[in-house]
């Protein structure tokens, strides 16, 4: 129960201004679509380097939980997910709004946003400190396999195409390695003076993950989308309070396939909501209502989606393997705190780790009470035209980039790489896998150098990465998530064919 | 999608990937690319195996680029390159901002151009939103940018 002596430094003026900003912010940015929760995070980083690292991963922590539950305002009213994670909430909750019940819907879905949320942060407090533990039994061979399988299953599992999602995680390996090294001071890779200083990972991730979505803005060209947004009317709370627990099922079913959803490294939110969305319509003696306004449909959806939060940053907080992409780019942000994921974080770090999760835990409250109040408000944000949101957010990269380091090298990478990375996506290549790479590759080098040294005066580099059951159980994880998602690629490239 | 589309940037994946191959098994001291030569191995191996199947026809992973698309991206893609790698330097952070800003307005905003009124909301719109830029990063971030010609 340590975190309990942790949360007075959540109620810090600060802390609840951050834990506010960041919340009204994400529900804005979620609620606007086009605008992802990664894109969201990684656009806000750059403000976090210049506050303490409790307090950045606050913002970071309050925007995350946010940017995803305020992506079913434009589900749900404008028929536009906010996400791909409330892809699931459109298909019931738009038809609600249609029907005049926009208000409910809305109230359901933060509501059962809440109930998800809170049951993953609490799953986040109490499996964490055991999996740091556990982690204290790794060496540096260990560390090297765990860091090839965050890039592995990020890889396999979050792209169209294996192979095109393992290529995208070596190019980042790659970016990573470009710069002096280490260990000797010796250039690598350094084609222009831009990446004297190797490529900062901040710029990287703006680049990676706002540019893109710019570049998509922009291909759309100059249409006028006419999006309508449907009016809110007035519903009791009280009644949807009460709506959203006598919906035990699809509540249920939402909270606990989002959490075992958000535990598997690299599977990500996206699919957390049509999981419980359709598990919930399975299990329900009504199945013909769903996708007609059945409020089970968005109970589950949402749930679910929110459930994932928490969960998805076990593996990263304790073994430095997000859950979701969003989850890579706060593992950036800790690491340019100088904070690094396992023991370490809570046994050096117990007065960061612990006011972040605590925040998470509150964030989930602020979400849901100003979810509710400003729902229709954002709404009408979200129909902001395309041409503002895109040259808004090619400022925003190019000012946050440069804020870093104070480094026109620093902007230059971040539209060089965004650029690649826009037709690159067009090809089936990922930018997750690219960011995983780019993040975990020092980690794995560096262990791969410390385990070699090892190995040498041992008995040789084989025997030292390729024997003992925790270097075997991470390889043959590495091995079945490859195997696994290419299993499936084949699978539903037969049943398209 | 043409099997030419997926050929070009697999080919220009693969050239990368044999270029970071032959650095990092020909640069001395070898020490510092051992972890390269690792990598650039795999890299090698995907982008190959990659090549060869855009070659075969096989690849059928993404959307593709058509004419359409390029038609609509290439203003704003010109104006941003324009801006990140001259502008900003040149001209300042600010100006080059307020300038980029307004040109992707204007080239995007399907308003008629010729109406007063569209010009007055653009314009007021890019103020706002350099004014908010402004106060955050010199006032509460505290970070100097580029002067360049102007601000």
């Amino acid at each position: 129960m340590e975190f309990l002596s942790y949360f007075g430094e959540v109620f810090t003026p600060i802390s609840m201004l951050l834990l506010i900003g960041g919340t009204v912010g994400g529900l804005i940015l979620g609620a606007t679509p086009g605008l992802s929760p990664t894109m969201a995070v990684a656009l806000l980083i750059p403000f976090t380097f210049h506050l303490q690292p409790v307090h950045g991963l606050i913002l970071l922590g309050a925007a995350y939980t946010s940017t995803v539950a305020g992506g079913a305002v434009s589900a749900i009213l404008l028929k536009i997910p906010g996400a791909p994670a409330n892809i699931a909430t459109t298909l019931d909750g738009h038809a609600m709004a249609v029907r005049g019940q926009g208000a409910r819907a809305l109230q359901l879905a933060f509501l059962s946003s809440l109930v998800g949320g809170v049951f993953g942060v609490l799953l986040l407090i109490f499996l964490t400190p055991l999996l740091a533990q556990w982690a204290l039994a790794f060496g540096p061979s260990h560390l090297f396999w765990l860091a090839i399988l965050g890039v592995t299953v990020i890889g396999s599992l979050d792209s169209d195409s294996v192979v095109k999602g393992l290529l995208s995680g070596s190019i980042g390996m790659w970016l990573a390695t470009i710069g002096y090294d280490d260990m000797q001071g010796v250039q690598r890779f350094i084609f222009h003076d831009a990446l004297g200083g190797g490529v900062n990972i901040i710029a990287a991730l703006i680049g990676l993950f706002a540019i893109p979505q710019v570049l998509t803005m922009f291909a759309k060209g100059w249409q006028d989308y006419g999006v309508e947004s449907i009016e809110v009317q007035r519903h009791p709370l009280s009644a949807a309070v009460h709506e959203v627990f006598s919906r035990t099922r699809a509540l249920t079913i939402g909270t606990l396939s989002g959490s075992i959803i958000g535990l598997i490294p690299g599977v990500g939110g996206q699919i957390a909501g049509l999981v419980a969305y359709d598990q919930a319509k399975k299990f329900s003696p009504e199945k013909d209502k769903f996708g007609t306004g059945h409020s089970e449909g968005v109970i589950a959806a949402e749930s679910a989606n929110n459930a994932m939060v928490g969960p998805s940053l076990v593996p990263l907080l304790t073994l430095s393997i997000p859950g979701s992409p969003t989850a890579a780019v706060l593992l950036g942000g800790l690491l340019i705190h100088g904070i690094f994921p396992g023991t370490d974080l809570f046994d050096n770090h117990p007065e960061v780790a612990w006011p972040f999760i605590n925040s998470m835990l509150i964030g989930q409250i602020l979400m849901c009470a100003f979810g509710i109040y400003i729902a229709s408000f954002a709404a009408r944000i979200a129909q902001v035209p395309q041409s503002i949101m895109a040259a808004a957010v090619l400022g925003l990269a190019v000012f946050g980039s440069y804020s870093v380091q104070q480094s026109m090298g620093d902007v230059y990478v971040m539209m060089a790489l965004g650029t690649m990375m826009y037709f690159l996506e067009r090809f089936g290549y990922s930018a997750a896998p690219l960011v995983l790479g780019l993040i975990l590759g020092p980690i794995a080098e560096s262990n791969f150098i410390q385990g070699s040294l090892i190995a040498t005066a041992g008995n040789g580099q084989f025997q030292y990465f390729f024997s003992g059951a925790l270097n075997l159980l991470l390889i043959a994880v590495v091995v079945v998530s490859i195997g696994y998602s290419a299993m499936m690629e084949i699978r539903n490239r037969r049943v398209a064919a | 999608m043409t099997r030419v589309q997926h050929i070009v940037p697999s080919a220009i994946v693969t050239f990368v990937a044999l270029w970071v191959c032959l650095i990092s098994y020909t640069q001395q001291p070898s020490e510092p690319f051992l972890f390269p030569r690792l990598i650039s191995t795999l890299f090698l191996a995907l982008s190959l195996w990659t090549f060869g199947k855009a070659v075969l026809g096989l690849s059928k992973v993404g959307s593709g680029v058509s004419l359409a698309m390029m038609r609509n991206l290439a203003p704003g893609l010109i104006v941003s390159a324009i801006y990140v790698f001259w502008a900003a330097k040149t001209l300042g952070f600010y100006a080059a901002s307020t300038v980029a800003f307004l040109t992707l307005l204007t080239i995007y905003d399907p308003s008629p151009h010729g109406s007063v009124n569209t010009w007055v909301r653009r314009i007021v719109i890019t103020a706002v939103y350099i004014a908010v830029m402004y106060g955050l990063f010199a006032f509460v971030l505290k970070v100097y940018t580029p002067r360049g010609m102007f601000i």
